[in-house]
């Protein structure tokens, strides 16, 4: 018995360093009316994460979450190794568009979880995002449904303004300019203070006033807001 | 006939090499073997209207090879899918098809409803077998719900497989949830018109329904019209 337990232990010990993965990522935009800012795709340790449900962003998740800007988020994730791909899309992605690049932790076979963040416009602080899921070992396609949150890091007022963290309002690029409206009095005022999935936007019919800059019956949207499909090489 | 004529000038060679078998000459076989009879393979598909309010209109459903797709997310609608969301006849997205084996409902399946397909293929030959179900919320502008051609081909006999279903928005119709644009109950309005006139021409996900009590005025729909996702959910069985 000794001897048939020891030699599985080998075996699974050879198993082992399978983490390391050469994989391709297929991110589709499956919302109505929405657009996202230039994604980060990061595959990382399994002791670390962009963010957590329930707990207050970072100071790098706000700057992405508010105006789009990775660089902070990038930053964190080099200083722990990950492995990076930044703005696959080359820029905002369209609804119903899709954006594919390729992942090779080889050279860092601790990097087993992969995590994909970018704002959705237009939103005060929402961001889709895929956290920490496991990297699968086993060749294959899998396909991962994405939810929306909100960073909780500003008030959802829905009104057109800038994307710098502390800037109310949520900035937008000509073509979230295109379908946006103006003259909107606010939605909500305060921030949540913590990450949660996002309620929605509210929108309102009213192109020069109302309570919003968002079209409601445009820029809404319903869980999940991306697909990602990870083909396992 | 190739394939006869080997093993018998095989089995006339060890024949030359042993003179005392010639006495016990081999069974002829060029008989054919009895034909197994054929069994059809069927499938059951049970589906589960999910929403408050939205009717879906009859099930299309079919059996189908990889060549065919309902839809695909950044591309536009078919004029078959288009007919379905936007006024729910199933008929011309059915005969684009052609597939293997097709089905419909024959009545709207109401919201809290539960309906079950039988699609019985001819023979036994279950490769590339994809599986296809669409519906219009009816309640809606062009929202539809789908299984988008999941392969069966796997499934052993016995096997199940349950799975919840969001949904989608054709893109050919503006959400504009005005008077006399759903046709639905809840309107009775236009259904199909060829007029393609939503925000881009492709089918997305749906961002669900404002209604006139959550911020559009001018809808026709009210709260109780309201769904999130997913909206109706969809079990398939192998059941020969």
């Amino acid at each position: 018995m000794k001897k048939s337990l020891s030699i599985l232990s080998l075996l699974s010990l050879c198993s082992l360093p399978a983490g390391a993965a050469d994989i391709d990522i297929e991110i589709t935009n499956l919302t109505h009316g929405s657009f996202f800012t230039p994604f980060l795709v990061a595959a990382h340790a399994d002791n670390v994460s962009l963010f957590a449900s329930g707990e207050p962003a970072s100071a790098s998740l706000q700057a992405m979450a508010e105006g789009g800007d990775i660089s902070g988020l990038v930053a964190d994730a080099e200083a722990v190794n990950a492995t990076l791909v930044t703005d696959p899309a080359g820029g905002l992605l369209a609804p119903g568009q899709a954006a594919s690049t390729s992942l090779n932790t080889d050279d860092a076979p601790d990097n087993t979880r992969l995590s994909i963040v970018a704002m959705i416009l237009p939103s005060n602080d929402g961001f889709m995002g895929l956290n920490s899921v496991e990297i699968p070992s086993e060749p294959g396609r899998y396909m991962f449904s994405v939810n929306a949150y909100d960073a909780g890091t500003e008030g959802n007022d829905e009104i057109l303004g800038g994307g710098a963290p502390g800037d109310p309002g949520f900035p937008a690029p000509p073509p979230v300019m295109a379908t946006s409206g103006t003259g909107g009095t606010g939605v909500a005022a305060d921030a949540e203070g913590f990450v949660h999935i996002h309620r929605g936007v509210l929108g309102d019919a009213d192109p020069s006033g109302g309570v919003s800059d968002i079209d409601a019956t445009v820029h809404r949207w319903l869980n999940p807001v991306v697909r990602v499909v990870v083909t396992v090489n | 006939m190739k394939r006869l004529l080997i093993p018998a000038l095989i089995a006339l060679a060890a024949g030359c090499s042993d003179n005392n078998s010639n006495s016990n000459p081999r069974p002829d076989e060029t008989t054919p073997p009895e034909p197994e009879p054929v069994v059809n393979a069927i499938f059951e598909v049970g589906v589960v209207n999910l929403t408050n309010g939205q009717p879906l209109s009859p099930i299309a459903l079919a059996l189908h090879d990889d060549s065919f797709a309902a839809f695909a997310v950044g591309a536009p609608a078919s004029a078959g899918l288009e007919l379905l969301a936007e006024g729910g006849d199933n008929s011309q997205l059915l005969e684009e098809v052609e597939g293997r084996v097709e089905a419909s409902g024959e009545a709207p399946l109401g919201p809290g409803g539960e309906e079950t397909f039988v699609l019985e293929l001819d023979g036994d030959d279950v490769s590339d077998l994809h599986l296809s179900v669409v519906s219009m919320l009816v309640n809606t502008n062009d929202a539809f719900t789908a299984l988008n051609g999941v392969d069966v081909s796997a499934m052993e006999v016995g096997d199940t497989w349950m799975v919840n279903a969001v949904a989608y928005d054709a893109g050919t119709e503006a959400d504009s949830e005005a008077a006399g644009t759903i046709p639905g109950p809840a309107d009775g309005g236009e259904g199909f018109n060829a007029a393609r006139d939503d925000a881009a021409d492709q089918v997305t996900m749906h961002s669900g329904v404002v209604t006139s009590d959550d911020g559009l005025p001018t809808s026709v729909l009210t709260q109780m019209h309201r769904f999130d996702n997913p909206v109706a959910r969809f079990t398939v069985t192998r059941t020969q």
